[in-house]
């Protein structure tokens, strides 16, 4: 479906504002009022704006890879997908949209180079996206799909859950869609309320037969993208845009892959281990360093990466040293896949548990405009779960 | 890019209501079968034998014409076709041509006007115009953009997402083509309440791509829906024209293939648009089927604010719209032509118009955000013991950690 309204779709010359969270108007509406009414002005900057609800934490620059170049994470997408294209001849992008670059601008000067039946507008219709995708993918194709907002992804449910899913269990493995990959921008931005904001991983999580990605800096997002894109299973890479212009990283230039369902320890800790990913893990980075700041808790972060099948040895592992476990997803918290998580700890590691596993995550209601900054589960909220879990 | 017809342009519509319905009954009637007859049998179809080998050429419906009433100076073509409005100053004072949808404002104000105040509305999201024909208040419109404390959808969507019980339009949603099938199931319990009403549907011919387009097309001729499908084909969704979006001849040409009576009307002539959806609407209540009518215009505007469209199309291509073949300015010469309208009021209009909208902007910058409580009502008719319990620690939280919150900015 819906590609819809896609109101906040960003054009070549418009910036992603990281800063989220806007109580004032709707930015774009704000900027008009400015030009016709300068004595609006200082009222609406006043009002305008919180600062960001995360602060980026770069990786470290790759060196394993070869040479590399400054990238925001939409570059890092277009730099994966140019790769694949030079080296996969049967490889095609595909989505609303993504002829002229994308309303994300991840498949800029793509067409130009590598031609427009390789890098192709289809008509609007996500139902229509996904099976084309799975058709060419059976068929020997290498199929990259774009979905214009993982808000939208619906429509093309019943493709990704019956049939991507089901593609190579049904026939005997004599079929398969493992060359299909699906990309969608995911996550909240500051101002998408309900249909621009969602992160439905659980849905496919409950999926058996597809893998879920979801990379939390442009270094990750290319090399996971390229894994998923190389990986014999058909892969649903969500990518979260309020950092495709916010997060810049030295990124490898030349082909690489990170290996799926395997999480990763970005600090070690001793007394509570924090999971997320994408944009959260940067705000539980910023929690570890509060609550070893104003606690002297020492707090283990892991990024989870490949949400289907997750890597329960590395998180299992760190709880057993940790005692403690804090999940934290912006998804409602009923039925999100820090319910998963949180299971298989309390089954693995029962008597290891120094406290009930906290979930910090969204509520059980729609995404909401106004009240995004009250919805999402920000740093205060974790820090305020760590302070009770040690005081348990 | 589009066919423009020129001559009378008249579009009639091919058949009569009698003939149409026994046309399509003989369509969709259970035959008996009777094997004696050299003609086919299959319940699918109703069509004869042939032998020779022959695809049907995919023009087959092709150039459907384009009805319009005005030529682009504004001159009635044909004075039969002349609806015969009489704006009074008020009306004119009521409606601002000038805020948004630039470029479609003659499907909004064409077909609103040719509706009854309660035909419900199942509007896409560019077509504020049909709300503000209804009397949609300014300050609603700023409100809900500015989700502030007075918006009726509470703050909970993204700008433009308009909806009014007391007007008869269904609140916005922004996943594209959903609102086409609910649409004939409105239309099928529309029609069982037998008051007289239909219901409208909007939508651009992007969306008409989804696949929830084709089940609302079906369902409405097959349940035999009152329902008008106005389809706004302003030639772009986002970035995509319309040749990669469709091959055959526009959205009207879909309607034969459902069994739907369509006509494709100048978008750009506000009374075109007008007496095409009056006559649908005259029909669609008395005969109980839906009607598919497709406006031609330009989306002259970006996609929105967000947008910009110079990446993807010419600026002679949008200029040639704005300045060539405006609804606005069609419509001006019409008026200007009867004595109507003038240059003094144009700019005195333009002025007063500018100085309404832009207080209205001010007051509903000024006002506070709704009640941060309503995060978790509605969604549920009742609230849950375990949103009841989310919202009371949200209250905790923010009592303890208030100052990093911008609750002064929120009613209390």
């Amino acid at each position: 479906m819906a590609a819809a309204a896609r109101f906040f779709i960003r054009g070549a010359n418009s910036k992603l504002s990281v800063s989220g969270i806007g109580p004032g108007a709707h930015s774009s509406l704000g900027a008009a009022l400015l030009k016709l009414s300068p004595n609006c002005s200082s009222r609406l900057k006043a009002q305008r704006r919180h600062a960001a609800h995360f602060t980026f934490h770069p990786d470290p620059v790759p060196t394993q890879y070869g040479p590399t170049q400054k990238m925001n994470l939409f570059q890092s997408i277009t730099n994966a997908l140019d790769n694949t294209l030079a080296s996969d001849p049967t490889a095609v992008i595909f989505g609303e949209d993504v002829a002229f670059g994308g309303v994300f601008r991840c498949t800029v000067g793509l067409r130009d180079k590598y031609g427009k039946d390789r890098v192709f507008n289809t008509p609007l219709c996500e139902q229509g996206i996904v099976g084309f995708g799975i058709g060419a993918a059976a068929a020997g194709a290498t199929a990259i799909a774009e979905i214009q907002f993982a808000d939208y992804i619906y429509p093309a449910f019943d493709q990704i859950v019956n049939e991507a899913a089901k593609y190579r269990y049904r026939s005997g493995n004599l079929y398969d869609c493992g060359n299909l990959t699906i990309r969608s921008p995911w996550g909240c931005v500051g101002h998408g309320s309900l249909y621009h904001s969602q992160s439905p991983e659980a849905f496919f999580a409950h999926c058996p037969g597809i893998k879920i990605v979801i990379p939390r800096g442009p270094v990750q997002a290319k090399g996971l993208l390229l894994a998923c894109i190389a990986d014999r299973n058909p892969c649903i890479f969500f990518e979260p845009k309020i950092l495709y212009r916010a997060a810049v990283e030295q990124v490898p230039v030349e082909s690489y892959t990170i290996p799926l369902s395997q999480a990763e320890i970005l600090k070690e800790g001793s007394d509570v281990t924090l999971v997320a990913w994408g944009t959260q893990v940067h705000v539980l980075r910023e929690v570890a360093s509060m609550a070893q700041e104003k606690l002297g808790v020492s707090c283990e972060v892991i990024d989870l990466k490949t949400i289907l099948p997750w890597d329960n040895e590395t998180v299992c592992k760190s709880v057993v040293k940790t005692g403690r476990l804090l999940i934290s997803h912006e998804a409602p918290v009923t039925g999100g896949f820090a319910a998963e998580i949180s299971s298989t700890v309390q089954e693995e590691c029962f008597l290891n548990l120094e406290a009930p596993i906290s979930r910090v995550c969204g509520y059980d209601t729609p995404f909401p405009h106004i009240f995004e900054p009250f919805y999402i589960p920000d740093k205060w909220k974790c820090f305020d779960a760590i302070k009770r879990m040690i005081n348990y | 890019m589009f066919s423009v017809s020129i001559g009378r342009g008249v579009a009639r519509l091919p058949l009569s209501a009698n003939e149409t319905r026994s046309l399509l009954q003989a369509a969709t009637q259970q035959k008996t079968v009777d094997s004696s007859l050299e003609k086919p049998q299959f319940p699918g179809a109703s069509a004869e034998f042939v032998d020779h080998l022959e695809f049907i050429q995919p023009n087959v419906i092709s150039g459907i014409p384009v009805y319009r009433v005005m030529d682009r100076q504004g001159k009635i073509i044909d004075p039969s076709q002349d609806p015969q409005v009489h704006p009074s100053q008020d009306d004119v004072g009521r409606i601002s041509f000038y805020m948004t949808n630039y470029g479609e404002e003659g499907t909004h104000i064409g077909s609103a006007a040719a509706l009854e105040p309660t035909d419900l509305v199942f509007g896409q999201y560019r077509e504020a115009g049909v709300l503000m024909y209804r009397g949609f208040p300014l300050d609603l419109f700023m409100a809900q953009c500015y989700a502030n404390a007075d918006d009726l959808g509470k703050g909970r969507q993204m700008p433009v997402h308009y909806g009014s019980k007391d007007l008869n339009f269904v609140t916005i949603s922004s996943p594209l083509a959903t609102q086409i099938p609910q649409a004939a199931g409105a239309a099928y319990a529309i029609k069982r309440e037998n008051m007289n009403r239909v219901v409208i549907c909007y939508f651009g011919e992007g969306a008409a791509s989804e696949g929830d387009a084709h089940a609302g097309f079906n369902f409405s001729a097959t349940l035999e829906c009152p329902l008008i499908f106005f389809c706004r084909n302003n030639g772009y969704a986002i970035s995509t024209p319309t040749n990669e979006q469709y091959r055959g001849d526009g959205i009207a040409a879909r309607g034969p293939g459902y069994g739907m009576l369509s006509i494709r009307v100048d978008g750009n002539d506000v009374f075109a648009v007008y007496n095409a959806t009056k006559e649908a609407r005259r029909r669609a209540v008395a005969e109980n089927q839906p009607f598919l009518i497709e406006a031609m215009t330009y989306r002259i505007g970006h996609h929105s604010t967000s947008d910009d469209s110079s990446a993807y199309r010419s600026v002679d291509e949008v200029n040639y719209w704005d300045k060539q073949d405006h609804p606005i300015s069609r419509l001006r010469h019409y008026m200007t032509a009867r004595g109507w309208w003038s240059e003094d009021d144009e700019r005195s209009w333009r002025k007063q118009s500018r100085k309404t909208v832009m207080e209205a902007f001010e007051r509903a910058e000024r006002r506070l955000k709704p009640n941060v409580e309503l995060l978790f009502t509605d969604v549920y008719d009742e609230l849950t013991p375990g949103l009841s319990r989310q919202r009371e620690s949200l209250a905790r939280h923010m009592q303890q950690y208030k100052e990093h919150y911008p609750l002064d900015l929120y009613e209390k």
